[in-house]
């Protein structure tokens, strides 16, 4: 272990960079203290390590520090948060300090926040099913513990409101309560406090932690507070065997302030000026979620993205689409026609919802079921496509049947508003809605499943 | 000698001094938990290394030791049914020796060194053996037959070989000047294994998967390219020809992609049976794991580790299929490199030798004379992945790609949103063998093959053409022939062209099923087309009970698909209306 070296004065500082030299024995990473007389300290991180020269990545604002009167201290230790099952309940800043007025938690544990990747081989498939209460979710999009699942919102859509409601709703196949690891990343005291007052009133406060960076806090605390979160996230899911839904805001935010420090490092700019490892940088985010083998808890993530311009293409998105295990896409167009929520089924995914539907964890016939009302959804959705060319009337038959299913799929089974539904609600709405549709349009329900229901109903 | 010492750290790269006799790729142990790494770049007495491992915490002034090796995995016995990292480590013994989150600078060997293995020899003392030889066999595992080699670049006269059980570094041949030979060998993973010589391929490498057996067929140890954007089922795709796929190893390469993939692997195929040997599938796969929160410069060694153990069971005589899921994380990670040593960016900042690069990553595919006697014909396959930003494929890594792919499965966002799965977009997806392969296909299968697959494609794209037209006039102002060849083509895209992999009756198709799909599919609208001729109008077709029948086949059990197949036949054959009847079926 390294011990502390202090340095009375920088070598130089350029925007959120201070030079410190010689430096013959710094480490990679290693947590620096910035003391500067009259002003409160600062902290930063060695991020280039060389023997004449380190460079200091400083957290807070530089802004009036001279570092000629700078002492700077290398801690030789490595960025850290204090965790424990104490932290439920609290507030805390974007790393890891009071912001609820209480004192600093002692927490059970300090740990990196820059974990050590979890052994593939030591993961355990996820295939747990979540009702959420969603049956836009829970019916055709199913999440599982241990899932990373995003939603795609977009600006002034209630990607937020989702997540509160998914947080609320959220029930373990045994009941299990939920913790709950809320980080907001650059996100305004309007949406913070939306959150608090729901946490409140749904008595999800005493099981969560919430770690707010606000629009006001320092960029780089942006790059540290999903991992200060994850860090506290992974000691109650893999050493206390808790089940944990993490709940990322905004990442769109946590990206651009990633683009604005690459700037302002001289680094080489990717697409769209974004640093050419964002995809590796979210995936060591997004990665940390899972189970693992022979511990109980689990760790599900629930990211929210807001696409810029509502561009699914656009980098951010498109990353975060490669790394994750399905997306929940909110739709505009549902925003604007007032459904709630405006989940876009047709190009939403759970990728791990096989393993987690089916007799003995959803229903048996789920998928069939969910097949269908994708199937007659998407063909409704070309025909209304269709219908503002040529119009209804020339429409056939079953393309306007299905044109009618479309219209109330939204409204009724997607568009539940505030409610919680349970996974039996969910199936009988589904049900209701094909029952309109006459059998041989339901190419999708084998005889088997189509008896089995029949029998359930009379 | 002065010990070399860290002088700066950035990210994964170290530079280090005093290093002047190191080798460009030799490999490097790093600081004092001796992390793994490779040399770059050296310049004067300073050289730069690439870390395989995790760099946080790694001190300025440590020390760095060379190995005067390149980045080496071990082959031999035990390579089947392991899981190992980008670099060629064990994932199991990782997890043994540090838990379950993985530790930089553990040092495991690719190869369990204490296991045992029965060796038989098929070389006598006094026979003079060169590179490649097959110096005896050992069972790696029930019924799979390990050809021990003579390393490259090794001959000589026998001097003494012993049957019995060996570890696999223990010697248990010796030649003629004091050279011993093992159960394994190291061999240099960014090298190319020597071959006798490349042969033209005739025959197909059959997946399983109709759209691409059929449509756009890839041949046994060609090249194919699977870009497509997030979520349009490459994933699945390479998994599902892991499983079913005619090969006698797979060599799986997640590079760069997520942990729970692998998971779902390491889960299922210890319990499922390939069905050519009878064995579990995983014994004859081997893992090699690089997921996107391990690092980076693993990631650029893990498609090369992975196509040295291909290479090296193709040597054997085997035919080997490479999956790389996916390339693009790959090609990242070099422009990550490249970006870190400040290299002039080429195209999209990847760095001007990426095409290079690649190139001669595919050129490793190949069906093969292997090195030695007795002779041997072995194959790598390679079916690459890659994940073009935005879905975009006019980006580097794509079009570097098609220009050495012998197919492309361009797969679809649009089809996978309308879950037509697997979602290869047959207007833009090609095979340039499929020419070549039409003999065997015509000898193995049925000799209608390639006509009914050009009819299959005809059909296909007249759909494109109608469904445009149809989208201006609505699709009941269309003639009764084209509503037809829609109808027909509908059938085809959702019997013969889509297949579930979560289905256990559909997710492998033998060509037999395949053939029988297709031809059904052909016959439906060249029945219903004469019908019509005949007199018959579209809505007196009674084409929803054919198309159910062709579904029926398309998920029958392998046990009913005769009768299946033969009621589908009836049901195709009931839509020719003889010509006098047709004035009476609609007024
Ligand atoms: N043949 C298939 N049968 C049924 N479903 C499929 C098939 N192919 C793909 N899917 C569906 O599409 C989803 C996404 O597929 P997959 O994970 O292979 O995408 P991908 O192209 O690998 O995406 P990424 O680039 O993000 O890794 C699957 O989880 C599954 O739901
Ligand atoms: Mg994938």
């Amino acid at each position: 272990m390294l011990l502390p070296r202090r340095y009375r004065g920088a070598h130089a500082a350029a925007g959120p960079l201070l030079y410190v030299r010689p430096t013959p024995n710094a480490a990679l990473g290693e947590w620096v203290t910035i003391r500067v007389p009259g002003q409160p300290d600062r902290r930063g991180q060695v991020i280039d390590a060389g023997a004449d020269v380190s460079v200091v990545q400083v957290l807070e604002d530089t802004l009036g520090l001279a570092p000629a009167t700078a002492d700077v201290t290398l801690t030789g230790e490595a960025a850290t948060a204090v965790v424990g099952r104490e932290l439920l309940g609290r507030v805390l800043t974007g790393v890891g300090q009071p912001a609820d007025g209480l004192p600093p938690p002692v927490g059970e544990a300090v740990r990196p926040i820059w974990a050590a990747p979890l052994n593939a081989v030591r993961r355990e498939r996820p295939r747990d099913f979540i009702e959420t209460g969603v049956s836009a979710i829970d019916g055709m999009n199913t999440l599982v513990r241990g899932q990373k699942l995003p939603v795609f919102s977009g600006p002034g859509l209630p990607g937020l409101e989702l997540a509160a409601q998914i947080v609320e709703g959220a029930r373990a196949p045994r009941g299990e309560a939920f913790a709950v690891v809320f980080v907001g990343i650059g996100i305004t005291a309007r949406e913070t406090d939306m959150f608090l007052e729901r946490f409140e009133r749904s008595g999800a406060r005493e099981r969560s932690v919430l770690y707010l960076n606000e629009t006001r806090d320092p960029t780089i605390e942006r790059l540290l507070a999903p991992r200060v979160a994850l860090a506290q996230a992974e000691f109650l899911a893999f050493e206390a065997g808790m089940h944990v839904l993490v709940v990322i805001a905004d990442v769109t935010h946590y990206c651009e302030a990633l683009r604005e420090i690459a700037t302002a490092r001289e680094e080489i700019p990717g697409r769209r000026g974004y640093p050419g490892y964002l995809y590796t940088d979210l995936a060591g985010i997004f990665e940390r979620a899972g189970i693992v083998r022979d511990r109980s808890g689990s760790l599900t993530q629930i990211p929210i993205v807001t696409m810029p311009d509502d561009d699914i293409t656009h980098p951010i998105p498109d990353l975060t689409g490669y790394i994750t295990e399905g997306q929940l896409v909110l739709s505009r167009d549902l925003h604007r026609r007032g459904v709630y929520p405006p989940i876009d089924v047709l190009p939403s995914l759970s990728r791990l919802m096989g393993a987690g539907i089916g007799a003995d964890r959803t229903r048996a016939g789920h998928r069939e079921w969910a097949d269908q009302l994708y199937a007659t959804y998407a063909r409704g959705r070309e025909a209304r496509l269709m219908a503002t060319i040529v119009g209804v009337a020339s429409l056939p038959e079953a393309d306007r049947r299905a044109l009618d299913f479309a219209e109330r799929f939204e409204r009724e089974l997607v568009g539940q508003g505030e409610t919680r539904r349970d996974i039996d609600e969910t199936f009988a709405m589904g049900w209701r809605l094909l029952d309109a549709l006459p059998r041989e349009d339901l190419t999708r329900i084998p005889e088997a499943v189509w008896a089995a229901r029949h029998q359930e109903t009379s | 000698m002065t010990v070399a010492r860290i002088e700066r750290l950035s990210g994964a790269l170290a530079e280090a001094r005093p290093l002047r006799e190191v080798a460009l790729y030799e490999l490097v142990r790093v600081g004092a938990r001796g992390l793994l790494g490779e040399v770059i770049r050296v310049d004067g007495d300073r050289a730069v290394i690439q870390v395989y491992e995790d760099t946080m915490g790694l001190c300025v002034g440590e020390a760095v030791s060379p190995t005067g090796a390149p980045l080496e995995v071990m082959l031999g016995p035990g390579l089947l049914g392991s899981v190992v990292d980008g670099v060629g480590r064990p994932l199991q013994r990782l997890a043994d020796a540090t838990g379950d989150f993985i530790r930089p600078g553990t040092a495991v060997d690719t190869l369990d060194p204490d296991r045992k293995w029965a060796f038989t020899p098929l070389v006598a003392s006094g026979q003079r053996v060169s590179a490649g030889d097959v110096l005896g066999t050992v069972e790696e595992r029930p019924g799979f037959v390990h050809r021990i080699l003579v390393p490259p670049g090794t001959d000589g006269a026998v001097e003494r070989i012993r049957r019995g059980e060996f570890r696999v570094t223990e010697a248990m041949a010796r030649l003629a000047g004091g050279r011993d030979l093992f159960l394994s060998h190291r061999w240099s993973v960014r090298n190319p294994r020597p071959i006798a010589r490349r042969l033209s391929s005739r025959r197909p490498f059959l997946t399983g998967q109709r759209v691409c057996d059929f449509l756009f067929p890839a041949a046994e140890g060609g090249a194919v390219a699977v870009p497509g954007g997030f979520g349009t089922g490459k994933t699945v795709i390479e998994q599902s020809l892991a499983r079913h796929a005619a090969a006698d190893v797979v060599v799986y390469v997640g590079c760069g992609e997520r942990g729970n993939e692998m998971a779902e692997v390491l889960e299922e195929f210890p319990r499922l049976t390939d069905p050519r040997s009878g064995r579990s599938l995983m014994d004859r796969t081997v893992l090699v794991v690089n997921t996107s929160n391990m690092p980076v410069v693993a990631r650029e060694a893990s498609v090369y580790v992975g196509i040295a153990i291909a290479e090296y069971y193709r040597d054997q005589g085997y035919r080997v299929a490479l999956m790389a899921d996916s390339l693009s994380r790959w090609a990242e990670a070099l422009r990550e490199i490249a970006a870190r040593l400040q290299e002039m960016p080429g195209e999209e900042g990847y760095p001007t030798y990426l095409g290079n690069r690649l190139g001669k990553f595919y050129e490793r595919a190949g069906l093969v004379r292997a090195l030695g006697e007795p002779s041997r014909e072995g194959a790598v396959t390679l079916i690459s992945a890659i994940s073009p930003p935005g879905g975009d494929f006019s980006e580097p890594v794509t079009q570097a790609s098609l220009r050495v792919a012998g197919a492309l499965w361009a797969l679809d966002p649009a089809l996978a949103h309308q879950r037509q799965f697997p979602a290869v977009d047959w207007e833009v997806s090609y095979s340039l063998e499929a020419g070549a392969l039409t003999p065997w296909f015509a000898e193995h299968v049925g000799p209608d093959w390639a006509a009914c697959r050009s009819r299959t494609l005809e059909l296909l794209q007249r759909e494109r053409e109608l469904r445009e037209i149809a989208g201006l006039v609505g699709p009941e102002a269309l003639q009764d022939g084209d509503r037809l060849l829609l109808e027909a083509a509908r059938i085809v895209r959702e019997t013969v062209l889509a297949q579930s992999a979560y289905d256990p009756n559909d997710a492998n198709s033998p060509p037999d099923k395949t053939y029988r799909l297709a031809r059904l599919a052909d016959a439906l609208r060249s029945t219903a087309l004469a019908a019509l001729d005949a007199g018959a109008t579209f809505e007196s077709l009674n084409l929803a009970a054919a198309g159910a029948a062709l579904a029926a086949v398309r998920r029958a059990a392998a046990t009913d698909l005769d009768a299946r197949t033969a009621e589908a036949e009836a049901a195709v054959a009931a839509l020719a209306v003889p010509p006098g009847q047709a004035g009476q079926v609609t007024p």
